[in-house]
């Protein structure tokens, strides 16, 4: 199972910019093992924020988006002590699910 | 032989039976992107397939689409990219890389509120053009930039 994303949302009282860590392998499906067996492809395939409940982001990754996937971005709106949410899906119904406060 | 019937099995196997019914008008790419992850745009090999697969069409260019990333990556296993679009009605961003095996690393749909400034890390393969698609009051653009590889992130 994969760990926690470390998630940071900070606002500047008009905009919250978000910074996302997530821990996930992101295997490419291109790589082979030692014995020479292809390694399955496993990575994160949809994402969502919300911010107290609306979403303010969704994505789609492939496998070419980096280990450990890092994303950034902002919305409109957010004070202080408000909740974002981060969650994802990934190509093996594996999910994670993780809040943080603005601050 | 047949030829018609070959080609239009060949076009068929490669689209997958998502494209087929996207070229059939059954189901719009719209739709097919609703239902969850985009596979048929995240398995086009080719610039072509992956725009069609978008339902991009022939992007415009625009002077007001930010590809932010190095001119050249030590590693190509991470590969920060930024896209910043000040187009007013950014509705979706899209990081393409030509010489992936597949060209879509990601994409991001943006609700309104939600200003076109998106930032991740990429994997890539070997030194290749990197394009920022975006699309914006139903209009799609893309922008370029060449990054280059020292180190390859897509090898074993």
């Amino acid at each position: 199972m994969a760990g926690p994303m470390r998630i940071r949302a900070a606002s500047n009282g008009t905009e919250t910019e978000v910074k996302v860590l997530m821990s996930h392998e992101m295997e490419t499906g291109q790589r082979k093992d030692p014995s020479g067996a292809l390694i399955p492809a496993h990575h994160i395939t949809e994402l969502t924020a919300t911010h107290n409940g609306r979403v303010v982001l969704s994505g789609q990754f492939g496998p070419a988006v980096s280990k450990n996937p890092y994303l950034q971005f902002r919305f409109k709106g957010g004070a202080k002590g408000d909740k974002v949410t981060v969650s994802w899906v990934d190509n093996k119904g594996d999910k994670r699910s993780d809040e943080v406060v603005v601050s | 032989m047949n030829t018609q019937r070959r080609q239009a099995l060949k076009s068929g196997g490669a689209l997958g039976l998502f494209g087929v019914l996207v070229a059939a008008g059954l189901v719009t790419a719209e739709e097919a992107r609703a239902a969850g992850w985009d596979k048929p745009a995240f398995d086009a090999k080719t610039m072509d397939d992956a725009l069609k697969a978008l339902g991009a069409g022939k992007p415009g260019e625009s002077s007001d689409i930010m590809l932010n990333a190095p001119d050249i990556a030590e590693n190509g296993a991470v590969v920060p990219v930024g896209v910043k679009s000040s187009l007013p009605g950014t509705e979706f961003i899209a990081i393409l890389i030509e010489k992936n095996p597949s060209m879509l690393a990601a994409s991001f749909t943006l609700p309104d509120g939600t200003p076109g400034d998106i930032s991740t890390r990429v994997k890539m393969g070997q030194t290749s053009s990197v394009y920022a698609l975006v699309k914006a009051d139903g209009k799609y653009f893309m922008v370029s930039k060449e990054i280059k590889v020292t180190l390859g992130g897509c090898g074993g």
